[in-house]
């Protein structure tokens, strides 16, 4: 933490010691660096996000239990477990994980770049989000306890200390957030600039690799949806500290506005994850089934429409919360819109594999379940972007199961196929297949057995954020609490097989096999460089003379074609 | 599809669980469709000794149309979702009752308790005769009501589940809409969004009664009330 308490102090201290410790791997401009701060505090906040889930599963399928390694939950712990577990996955591992690692290791990597154009800003991206992680967790150790009114924060509840009896835990909740989006809008703006300005001679805007463009739009969104919530946490901050009345209705002011301001954001925010663990997916199906890519112009219009029609959605999120009912019709039609585009993007994945000679490593593992479970997160959403379906499913656990069925195949699907296909580039060893196929299968089968009975419940009219659901005589039956501990023991195998990928990593970091340049044999020009890249990537910069998709071309011995080999 | 887990007791229960099968049978076709050709593309194009994978670019019309027919298909389910859905809010959140026919009720939500006042044996709001009860309300099967939904400090939400009704309660506004009840029994009333420590706790029941049954509870609240005031 010593480099943004006395960055002067660390400046001259590392002045004796070339490249010491600090200067190299806290102090550093180096984009891949900058990319393991921002991989590593999201993994651990990953796991304190896992183990709140772990908490929270216990006690609502056993409710009153003692929980392992925890204790008696309260309700108010409860609260703020739910709260936290929401913020972290999302704010604190999905964002720093898919957007910032990814982003800044892949853009200068595959687009044949020594750096970013501003390292120092990108070092200072990190350093705020450090900050802002602090600030979050700092809150769980403050009087009252960690902001427990949801990730969504919905006033009157997080503004004001008399409603939700946390009222330092909720000021630094929003303060966390509103650091975290000062982080990424400083790492946006590197990466849109950087994939504009610093590529590869030859590349041309439709030569770029599909994650690299989609991490570019992902930012694009980003800058442009997340100001209405800065403005919204400003005016949430001073209801809480200041007394002003922005959404207290006995004021003058409304509690629905905030809702408006947050889901403008919010669900554009979907899609700035999604993009990312999109992108990889398509790199990884390319290389293992060694296929162009079906349709790269129509790839890249789907996401660019996706995008634009985000915007235009967010209050399908408020149908029944008393805005204007004829409103509803409006949501309802762009919602279901958005199902064009995202379905497109899924055809052209799949048509992807026909004519493929498929290989089954980890990676393709990944990037294959995460198509396969993103469809039903992306089918199960048609309920509710429906209004009159959605008057039935909201606040249920169906949409807790909708949206985990895109969140975890976006956060950790698409995560775990990105480090297991990048592994051997960052750390210049190859991971081992066996246990990397055991930590698949022990993820991927208990996470549908997690949230297939949560689909069940809210069905059958189970409704969110309950402490004890004893208390509704509906939802109190056996059968009911038979599909809740279902749940809850999937969960216990999936967080425990966990400990497999890093023992993987572990094991591999150690004694894996060598990697070579391209192990994968594949095209795009971060495999051109030595695994692991120096500072600077590359020997000498590359020269782009193609596309990066041109797997089995006909008439070519090999089955690839780098981007920077002359014809 | 959703009657098999809670039972229907509403006019626009059947509607929306409707709309819903309506959905779960044209998203549900897709996604079989989607995940069968997915799960057989991998399993037919697996990798073999010194076989190559073609070389499709996807771009050529002959190829788009793979792409292009599935897209259009995918427009028109959209079309009779959203006529589906329209056609079930506009029924459900749109109309009310004309003031002939229903009677008011008003839904009271505060941290964590509901209260509800019925309009006694007049079948008007606000007289003397208005029954105030706690965390239970009770409603004749056959009616029509119109409820006016209220909050005392944060955001609250009225959900009958056997009625498939949902419905957020806002400080400073009172939001009206309308259900009637079509079987008798004792349901749960939840609170849908998240309120505080006590939003766990926030649990109503809702007793639904045939006209006599109703007559009957009118009469016993009176009777009590009475009691009360000579005392």
């Amino acid at each position: 933490m010593a480099e943004h308490a006395s960055p002067h102090h660390a400046h001259a201290h590392d002045a004796h010691h070339e490249e010491g410790w600090v200067k190299k791997y806290l102090w550093s401009t180096d984009h891949k660096i900058i990319c393991f701060q921002y991989m590593f505090t999201g993994m651990f906040m990953a796991l304190i996000g896992g183990f709140f889930s772990y908490v929270f599963r216990m006690q609502t399928a056993f409710p009153g239990v003692e929980v392992p390694l925890y204790g008696i939950v309260s309700a108010a712990e409860y609260n703020s477990l739910i709260t936290s577990h929401g913020t972290i996955m999302i704010f604190w591992v999905a964002m720093p994980v898919l957007v910032a690692a990814f982003g800044n290791y892949l853009i200068p990597l595959m687009i044949g770049a020594d750096d970013m154009v501003f390292p120092k800003i990108n070092r200072l991206s990190y350093q705020v989000f450090l900050l802002s992680t602090i600030v979050l967790l700092s809150s769980f150790f403050v009087d009252g306890g960690a902001f427990g009114g949801a990730w969504t924060a919905y006033p009157p509840l997080s503004a004001s200390g008399a409603y939700n009896n946390t009222p330092l835990g909720s000021s630094l909740w929003v303060v966390a957030v509103a650091l975290e989006f000062v982080a990424f809008l400083l790492g946006g703006i590197n990466f849109i600039t950087t994939a504009m300005n610093s590529r590869a001679p030859g590349m041309k805007l439709y030569d770029i690799p599909i994650v690299v463009w989609f991490i570019v739009i992902a930012s694009i969104l980003f800058m442009a949806s997340v100001g209405p919530l800065i403005a919204g946490a400003v005016m949430l901050f001073m209801d809480q500290n200041i007394g002003t009345g922005f959404f207290d209705p006995a004021r003058g002011g409304d509690p629905v506005l905030w809702q408006h301001l947050f889901w403008f954001f919010g669900h554009p925010e979907v899609y700035v994850v999604l993009l990312p663990a999109l992108g990889i997916t398509a790199e990884i199906i390319t290389v293992f089934s060694r296929k162009k890519l079906f349709g790269y112009k129509t790839v890249l219009n789907t996401a660019i429409a996706t995008g634009v029609l985000s915007f235009t959605v967010w209050a399908h999120h408020q149908f029944i919360a008393g805005i204007d009912p004829r409103m509803a019709h409006i949501f309802t039609i762009t919602t279901l819109l958005i199902s064009v585009p995202i379905a497109e993007m899924m055809f052209v994945y799949i048509a992807t594999l026909y004519g493929g000679s498929i290989t089954l490593s980890t990676p393709m593992l990944w990037a294959l379940a995460f198509i396969a479970e993103f469809l039903i997160g992306g089918v199960t959403g048609i309920f509710l972007g429906a209004s009159g379906a959605d008057i039935y499913f909201h606040d249920t656990y169906f949409v807790l199961a909708h949206f985990h069925y895109t969140f975890f195949p976006i956060a950790i699907i698409g995560t775990f196929a990105g480090v297991t296909y990048w592994f051997p580039k960052m750390f210049g060893k190859m991971m081992n297949e066996t246990l990397g196929k055991w930590h698949f299968w022990l993820t991927i089968i208990p996470f549908n057995f997690i949230f297939i009975p949560l689909f069940v419940l809210g069905a059958a009219g189970e409704h969110r954020r309950i402490f004890d659901y004893q208390n509704f005589p509906e939802l109190a039956g056996a059968d009911f609490f038979f599909l809740r501990q279902m749940a809850t023991i999937a969960l216990v195998v999936m967080l425990l097989a966990q400990v497999i990928f890093f023992l993987n990593v572990f094991l591999s970091l150690r004694s894996g096999k060598k990697a070579g340049k391209n192990p994968f044999n594949a095209n795009t020009l971060e495999w051109q460089a030595e695994s692991p890249p120096p500072h600077g990537n590359f020997a000498e910069l590359p020269t782009v003379y193609r596309g990066p998709y041109e797997y089995s071309v006909p008439g070519r011995k090999d089955d690839y074609w780098p981007q920077n080999v002359p014809s | 599809m959703i009657e098999r887990w809670v039972v229907q007791a509403s006019t626009y229960a059947a509607d929306i669980d409707g709309v819903i099968w309506l959905i779960a049978v044209l998203v549900g076709f897709w996604f079989v469709v989607a995940e069968l050709v997915f799960f057989w593309l991998i399993l037919k194009f697996r990798a073999r000794d010194g076989q190559r994978a073609q070389y499709i670019t996807g771009e050529e019309k002959k190829q788009m149309r793979f792409i292009s027919w599935p897209h259009y298909l995918v427009l028109v389910c959209d079309v009779f979702i959203v006529v589906g859905a329209v056609r079930v809010w506009v029924e459900v959140k749109q109309q009310l009752p004309s003031e002939a026919e229903a009677q008011h009720v008003r839904v009271v939500a505060q941290q964590w308790a509901w209260s509800f006042v019925h309009p006694g044996a007049d079948a008007k709001l606000d007289t003397p005769d208005d029954i105030r009860t706690v965390d239970e309300l009770h409603v004749q099967v056959g009616q029509k009501y119109i409820y006016e939904l209220e909050s005392r400090d944060v955001l609250h939400d009225f959900s009958v589940p056997v009625f498939r009704l949902k419905q957020d309660a806002v400080p400073g506004r009172v939001i009206t809409g309308w259900f009637e009840a079509t079987k008798t029994g004792t349901y749960d009333i939840q609170c849908a969004e998240i309120c505080g420590i006590g939003h766990g706790l926030m649990a109503g029941r809702i007793v639904i009664e045939s006209p006599e049954q109703h007559a009957a509870w009118i009469e016993s609240q009176s009777a009590t009330r009475l009691a009360a005031n000579l005392r």
